[in-house]
């Protein structure tokens, strides 16, 4: 029986493929006390080997995929399980205190987690308890006989199914078997929606019940651009899939005749459309789909996917590598944003009650100029070889722009003094994200190079509405008239001080919003790459004019959302 | 019995990287070796006992080796050490 599941279109095309349930299985047990105690340890002894086996091959996979430094967590716990005094102590409890195995490993795990925890002053090595866990759940999921996902052993083509996509998750999963994702949970902007589209695959998120919906290796087909699933799938439901699928193939083939086209409004005015990345891997992506310019480099990826903080020559790599693939467009780096959801081993930061108000982005830099000032230097020195333009997150105030700045300039004058080569007349812009910083933009349009509106976080902190907690996730509303008006002054006072203004949100890319944008003056338009030509060939049909006068009608008379559509529609029609 | 004092100046300490690494060493010789923290004694042979006593920066440790290669044995976990900026 088939059955179908409406989520939110996250990421566009058409998938058919087995589900792989990424899924973790229930590992509760009973203890028992046993009598055949050499029978216990021998079946102990099975679980090490056979987890050990599943280690090594996950080892072998990560190194290829993802170098050795990766896998080093894979050797440390392989060695967990051949460690006397970790399966060895387990050994010796079912010995001495004839219990099962499920208990002895449960009650070796618990002791050393207690022991990690307790290094309060070692947050690395608190967090270090979470590899015991780790382990200890392989050993109980081959004695209870319920095999653990191992997303990094996929070797045929699957749509991932899960509650929730992490981002160790998706980097554990061979890009070329995953034709699509499906979750319980998730907006547009969640990780997973945002690597789906990255990885130009299908995906639907907040199924709500997929992963209670499907078995293991059943059929699915996802709609990535209608947000549907159907779980067992009839023959003639595929056929009719495969039909919209073909439809959609047309479509990007119209679209890839755009590649190389300017971005221009049917009366000629000329913007740019550039990709939002977030690794050096990404750049291919964007140049296939005709990006003009990288308006978002997200630079966390250096800090997230480390151990330590990243070296100032691997951080040069880097932003080398991206502005040598643009070949001299424009590539706008983001200095770190970590903090709020997003945190480093190596950098404890202290919890906090409401984490995306609290100690994140340029807060962090400016307290951590060692850290900063190292990033600036690989941004300077890398700005040689192309034209790379820097900016900083979660600008609140003047101040933090001018702080920020200075420690910059101080940095260039230092390479420049040291015979350095570097992009003397760099741009220095910021994120517009802050609601306070929208309403001053005027004054800060005086400081910074360019603006960059970052609208998920403006929309989240100008509603006050958690935008990824779903009871409340009818507020954000990226039509809604307060966002036009707040995305018009922002706009209206770099232009009065001759500076541009890029959006670099995922409102970017949304065909009820463009035209506004159009309207609005705004100059460069920065999205995942593959949103880039359906954008592309959308502004080509609007008449900037036109659109001025939309704009400017949404700004004095809509009062709500659903009036900014509608008038979009009446506009566009 | 061969003994040596480390002062160690990385900044996570012994974090798991270098843990493994030089419990892969001590591994590779046949002499008991012990690495002493704070009073408490672990089998430099065991992660789990090289993590659990969880040695942080500025800690001042002492590896000791008993057997026929020990010597060979604390030179080899002394370049691991080096080797991993564990030390200076």
């Amino acid at each position: 029986m088939s059955k179908e599941l409406k989520g939110i279109a996250a990421s566009n095309g058409i998938a058919v493929a087995p589900a792989y349930l990424l899924v973790q299985p229930d590992l509760s047990f009973s203890k028992t006390t046993v009598s055949d105690v050499d029978a216990e340890v021998k079946r102990l002894q099975k679980a090490i080997q056979e987890s050990t086996d599943e280690l090594t091959k996950i080892k072998d996979i990560a190194t290829k995929s993802l170098g050795a430094e990766e896998a080093q967590v894979f050797e440390a716990h392989i060695m967990f399980l051949s460690d006397p005094e970790f399966t060895g102590e387990m050994e010796k409890k079912i010995n001495d205190d004839q219990v099962n195995a499920e208990e002895a490993v449960k009650e070796v795990e618990d002791h050393y987690v207690a022991t990690f925890q307790a290094m309060k002053d070692n947050a690395y090595m608190q967090e270090r308890a979470a590899d015991v866990q780790d382990v200890s759940k392989r050993l109980l999921s081959h004695l209870l006989n319920k095999p653990l996902p191992n997303p990094a052993l996929i070797d045929k083509e699957v749509i991932i199914v899960a509650h929730d996509l992490t981002p160790s998750d998706t980097a554990q999963l061979n890009k070329k078997y995953v034709k699509a994702f499906v979750t319980d949970v998730g907006g547009r902007t969640a990780h997973s929606a945002i690597m789906a589209r990255s990885l130009e695959i299908p995906a639907v998120v907040g199924t709500n019940t997929i992963t209670q919906d499907v078995q293991a290796d059943q059929r699915l087909v996802v709609d990535g651009t209608d947000g549907d699933v159907v779980v067992d799938p009839t023959d003639a439901q595929v056929d009719d899939f495969n039909k919209k699928q073909a439809a959609f193939e047309k479509q990007k083939a119209e679209w890839a005749k755009l590649k190389d086209a300017q971005s221009v409004t049917a009366d000629g005015k000329k913007v740019t459309i550039g990709a939002n990345i977030g690794t050096p891997k990404d750049v291919q992506g964007a140049v296939d789909n005709g990006a003009e310019a990288i308006g978002l480099f997200r630079s966390e990826f250096l800090y997230m996917d480390s151990s330590e903080l990243p070296s100032e020559d691997d951080q040069f790599k880097a932003y080398k590598a991206v502005t040598e693939g643009m070949k001299g467009k424009q590539v706008v780096v983001r200095t770190m944003d970590i903090g709020g959801d997003k945190k480093l081993p190596y950098l404890p930061l202290p919890k906090e009650m409401n984490p995306f108000l609290g100690y994140r982005a340029i807060r962090i830099s400016l307290s951590h100029q060692d850290i900063f000032r190292t990033q600036l230097r690989a941004l300077l020195r890398a700005s040689a070889y192309g034209k790379i333009a820097i900016m900083f997150p979660m600008i609140a105030t003047v101040q933090e722009f001018q702080e920020a700045k200075a420690i910059l300039e101080d940095e260039k004058d230092k390479l420049i003094k040291a015979g350095t080569k570097v992009d003397e007349n760099i741009e220095v812009g910021m994120m517009m994200e802050i609601p306070a910083a929208a309403v001053l933009a005027d004054k800060l349009a005086k400081y910074a190079d360019f603006f960059s509106i970052g609208t998920n976080d403006l929309i989240q902190y100008s509603m006050a509405a958690d935008r990824g907690n779903d009871a409340v996730s009818y507020l954000y509303q990226p039509d809604n008239p307060s966002i036009v008006r707040l995305v018009k002054n922002i706009i209206n006072s770099a232009h009065k001080e001759g500076k541009w203004v890029g959006m670099c949100g995922e409102a970017a890319a949304d065909p009820n919003l463009v035209p506004i944008l159009v309207g609005l003056g705004l100059d460069e338009y920065s999205m995942s790459a593959t949103s880039i030509l359906p954008v592309r060939s959308e502004i080509k049909t609007l008449d900037s004019k036109k659109m001025a006068d939309l704009a400017n009608k949404v700004v004095t008379e809509s009062e709500t959302s659903d009036q900014t559509i509608q008038m979009v529609k009446d506009a566009t029609k | 019995m061969e003994k040596r004092d480390f002062h160690i100046v990385a900044e996570t300490g012994i974090h798991a990287r270098p843990a493994t690494l030089l419990v892969q060493t001590a591994s590779k010789y046949n002499s008991d070796i012990n690495l002493e923290y704070k009073g408490k004694s672990v089998n430099l042979k065991s992660i789990m006992g090289v993590m659990s006593l969880g040695v942080g920066q500025g800690a001042d440790v002492t590896v000791t080796a008993d057997g026929a290669d020990e010597a060979d044995a604390i030179n080899a976990i002394a370049d691991t050490m080096k080797k991993e900026g564990l030390t200076e």
